[in-house]
């Protein structure tokens, strides 16, 4: 038993998970967002259903704002491993020119939240995997493995299904989906320790390097093309740094960092003073709560 | 390092369980320094006069920050030097037993607090009851806020005493007592200064040492089949996780529940070819013959669990609606589902004294013993011997609600000893010699929309082209054969079964079976068509409406139960359900009775 460690029961149970939707669940589909957690939970498809492929597509929610980098990783990850990579965009958002400096939260929601809405209805998916931890943030901590979405992909938390062992009930009617959690129980931590003993591809934004960028309300945000607009007073400098997360580049912190190796991130992630989530900009506008409101609109 | 210990924390309303896991995360300086600023801004608007609140870390969701108390499980993740906790925070209150349950489903070790200035609890008890229920065989009792009782000796050991002798009826492994005070921190992750009569360790270093990996190398390989791997015509692989014991390459398997044996070919454990697998890990297995194994089936050796359908399990139940005997689930237990139902309710358990009460339903949070009896033997074991092969849920058929779960107490042998007898005339032979095929042609509808009279009619009409035939009608089954049942939900269940039991004995004798039944409910309607069989079944919707039925009014029914002289008439005070995929739907408001027999037969012509 000793030599079974922590990582490896994890990484039992997620497996456990994703084969147990694909063996019940009429249309599953697993989410892939680009970042470490994508990277993680697609190392492990491969692994649950090795000698086979994955049984499931995966599906990129484009909102047209993501890194250059993070994309031309998908590309070259879904060739790669010969996996179904579907992408999607709201394009009825980019007609009306939506974008992040200009419409803010309802940014978010047109262009992630209702994509996804609209992707899943498009394709008739019934289980969506995705890759939220509870450690993120308080409101997760009490979601389920799996979590039930009505018909207009909203979730209640007073009424969740009780989750017993893991005999996971997947039983929904027409119209319903349900979000699939296979690495829940994961930190930051155990995501960085397995990233390393796997040997895991990921977007080389993680690593620091010098990068263009522009100081705002306290955040370090990449100048990572010219659709940037500069405030004034503000001006692009270069520097030093990484990201700890992924998303749309206006919307995301960068840190100052040296770490260019895993080792180094991971001495800096269990030295960190912040916890993940606080250097995506999108948590802290609407205060504590602001994620379990957006989730149960349906935003993943 | 020690691995990964899950453990849950229970206690009553107010006893002090976020509170306390929230000061050990402080203490072990495990907070990131954004989350420990927020707790002392929120603690400032909160109760404790500018102290820090620790529960505030814990409690998440908004209606209950706004409340105070936690209604749903909390998992958090620490890690020390020397091990990694996923720690699941419970509901004290008993309307929530059901979150609590899911909690310690998870968990290897509970936390049980109990509050020093009040000692044991009915709620204490129903914690430990339901804990040891899930499986759980490490306790830890925290007696807390003992600086409540100026941290007094004598109050602790008379405490420590009313544990043990509540432990005395459950079977677990390791008991811990210790006293804490999760406010100011006491013996948490630092012993106590205010306690020197007290040497046993802080709560944390207990945890931290604690070995709750029973050594089962003996109980046998098992591992349930979750999908069948087939990349391509050449490599077949039965995917799962091992449960118990360990596999070899070269090992003889026995696969239940067909019983057909093979040995080991090949072993893929997580993407890698090895020569031997342990428990917990996730494999995929290839046989070195073909046997017949799908998702659902158990590949065992040197294990013997049961095969079997008929057994004696403990339920908690969770759902809003009761249980009743002869209702029928979705049973999943280990990677099976299977229709199953509840033949009986033996006995009701208090939750809080743990004496047996008999008992007519079963209320949400309340627990049962059952004998459950599912629709094919299927492989399971004692909850107590196989944990993963002991457990079940029960899902709603029409909600999908999780309705229930339980664990397996032991078989019965009453279906072992029954053996179906294989004749030797068969039933497509009764059928073949009768010209016709055996079918139960199923009317439902309201009272009054012509049900008797079409199945009359049409009866005649299949005697005159020379079928055979027999016709079973509400009024007169419940004359005879059930006599002796009522009206209410498990009378109205039985009532079915033993009518879907006679049309399948008459089916199997080659008989067209016709019946006639107002059967509201599609959960009653669906039974039937489990028993009798989905492709025996033809369900006729005679869809004539209401306002028609009641001008009709052939028995004066509905003229009583519009003046409250019959309760719960279906129709007038109680629903009907009209099918959603009826085989046949037919008004007879729209069409004379001939027409309507007419158009029964062009469209049962290929059917009977």
């Amino acid at each position: 038993m000793s030599e079974f460690l922590h990582l490896d029961e994890l990484e039992a149970e997620a497996i456990y998970i994703m084969r147990e939707v694909a063996a019940e669940c009429e249309k599953p589909v697993m989410l892939y967002s680009i970042g470490k957690d994508s990277s993680v939970m697609l190392h492990l498809a491969l692994k649950a259903f090795y000698p086979e492929k994955p049984p499931f597509p995966f599906l990129h929610v484009n909102t047209t704002w993501k890194f250059k980098e993070m994309i031309e990783f998908r590309d070259k990850t879904a060739k790669k491993y010969g996996i179904e990579m579907l992408e999607y965009i709201n394009e009825e958002g980019v007609k009306q020119g939506i974008n992040p400096f200009d419409h803010g939260s309802s940014y978010t929601d047109i262009m992630k939240t209702q994509a996804l809405k609209q992707a899943l209805d498009k394709y008739g998916f019934t289980a969506a995997f995705g890759g939220g931890r509870r450690d993120e943030e308080k409101s997760r901590a009490k979601e389920r493995l799996f979590s039930f979405r009505n018909s207009d992909h909203a979730w209640d938390p007073k009424n969740q299904r009780p989750e017993m062992w893991k005999l996971y009930n997947t039983e929904i009617n027409k119209g319903e989906e349900i979000r699939v959690f296979p690495i829940s129980n994961w930190t930051e931590k155990d995501i960085w320790q397995y990233i390393k003993r796997e040997n895991i591809d990921i977007v080389p934004l993680y690593f620091a390097a010098e990068r263009k960028c522009v100081i705002r309300d306290g955040n370090i945000i990449m100048v990572d093309d010219d659709r940037m607009r500069l405030k004034e007073g503000e001006e692009v400098q270069t520097k030093k740094i990484r990201f700890r997360t992924l998303g749309c580049y206006p919307l995301t912190g960068g840190m100052e960092s040296n770490a260019e190796t895993l080792d180094e991130i991971i001495d800096e992630t269990l030295g960190a003073v912040s916890s993940e989530r606080t250097s995506r900009v999108i948590d802290n506008d609407g205060g504590a709560a602001s994620m379990e409101k957006r989730k149960r609109e349906g935003y993943f | 390092m020690n691995g990964l210990l899950k453990f849950i924390t229970c206690g009553s309303v107010d006893d002090g369980k976020s509170t306390l896991i929230g000061h050990m995360l402080y203490d072990a300086k495990l907070l990131f320094a954004d989350q420990e600023r927020s707790l002392e801004l929120d603690s400032k608007v909160g109760s404790r006069e500018g102290n820090i609140d620790y529960s505030l870390l814990l409690d998440g969701l908004m209606a209950e920050r706004e409340q105070g108390i936690t209604i749903d499980v909390a998992y958090r993740y620490f890690t020390t030097e020397r091990r990694s906790f996923i720690v699941a925070d419970t509901p004290g209150h008993e309307e929530y037993t059901r979150n609590m349950a899911v909690g310690a489903s998870f968990a290897e070790l509970a936390v049980i607090l109990v509050d020093a200035s009040q000692g044991v609890l009915v709620q204490t008890r129903r914690h430990a009851r339901i804990c040891s229920l899930m499986g759980i065989k490490h306790f830890v009792f925290a007696v807390n806020k003992m600086d409540l009782i100026h941290f007094d000796r004598n109050r602790f050991k008379k405490i420590e005493k009313e544990i043990r002798m509540l432990l005395a009826e459950f079977d677990y492994e390791s008991v811990k007592i210790i006293p804490v005070s999760a406010t100011e921190g006491d013996n948490i992750t630092t012993e106590s200064e205010h306690m020197t009569w007290y040497r046993g360790g802080t709560l944390l270093s207990y945890l931290e040492e604690i070995d709750v990996h029973a050594d089962d190398v003996e109980k046998g390989f098992t591992m349930p089949v979750q999908r069948v791997c087939r990349p391509n015509h050449t490599y077949r692989g039965f995917s799962g996780q091992i449960e118990t014991g360990k596999l070899n390459v070269g090992d003889e398997i026995t696969a239940l529940p067909s019983k057909e044996k093979a040995n080991v070919k090949s072993i893929i454990c997580v993407g890698k070819e090895v020569d031997s697998a342990n428990k917990g890990q996730a494999v995929t297995v290839q046989l070195d013959k073909e046997v017949d194994v799908s998702r659902g089936c158990v590949l065992v050796s040197g294990a013997r669990p049961t095969v079997g359908n008929l057994f004696t399990a403990k339920l908690l139940w969770m759902d809003d609606s009761e249980l009743v005997a002869g209702k029928n689930y979705l049973l999943k237990l280990g990677t099976k589902k299977i229709p199953a139902v509840v033949m009986n309710i033996k006995h009701k358990i208090d939750v809080n004294t743990g004496s047996e009460v008999s008992a007519d339903a079963i209320y949400k949070n309340e627990i049962a013993e059952c004998d459950i009896s599912v629709s094919e033997k299927i492989v399971f074991d004692e909850f107590a011997q196989n944990p993963t092969l002991g457990a079940l849920i029960l899902i709603d058929r029409i909600t999908h609600m999780t309705s229930a779960c339980g664990v397996v107490m032991h078989k019965l042998n009453r279906a072992d000893n029954l053996t179906y007898h294989e004749m030797d005339i068969t039933r497509e032979q009764r059928e073949n010699q009768k010209g016709q095929k055996a079918r139960t042609i199923w009317f439902t509808g309201l009272s009054g929309s012509g049900k008797s009279t079409l199945a009359n009619a049409l009866e005649k009409r299949l005697f005159a082209i020379g079928k055979h035939t027999m016709t079973l009608d509400g009024d007169n089954v419940r004359m005879g054969l059930n006599k002796n049942l009522g009206f209410k939900e498990q009378d109205r269940i039985e009532n079915i079964r033993r009518i879907a039991e006679v049309s399948k004995l008459m089916n199997d004798a080659g008989v067209i079976v016709i019946n006639s039944f107002v059967s509201p409910y599609r959960r009653d309607r669906r039974n039937a068509k489990e028993i009798i069989g989905e492709d025996n079944f033809i369900e006729v919707y005679v869809s004539t409406p209401l306002e028609e039925c009641e001008r009709r009014d052939v028995k004066g029914l509905y003229k009583k139960a519009r003046m409250g002289e019959i309760q719960n008439f279906t129709g007038i005070s109680s629903p009907y359900e009209p099918p959603e995929n009826p085989d046949i739907s037919i008004n007879t408001a729209e069409h004379d009775i001939e027409t309507c027999i007419d158009i029964l037969l062009e469209k049962l012509e290929d059917k009977i």
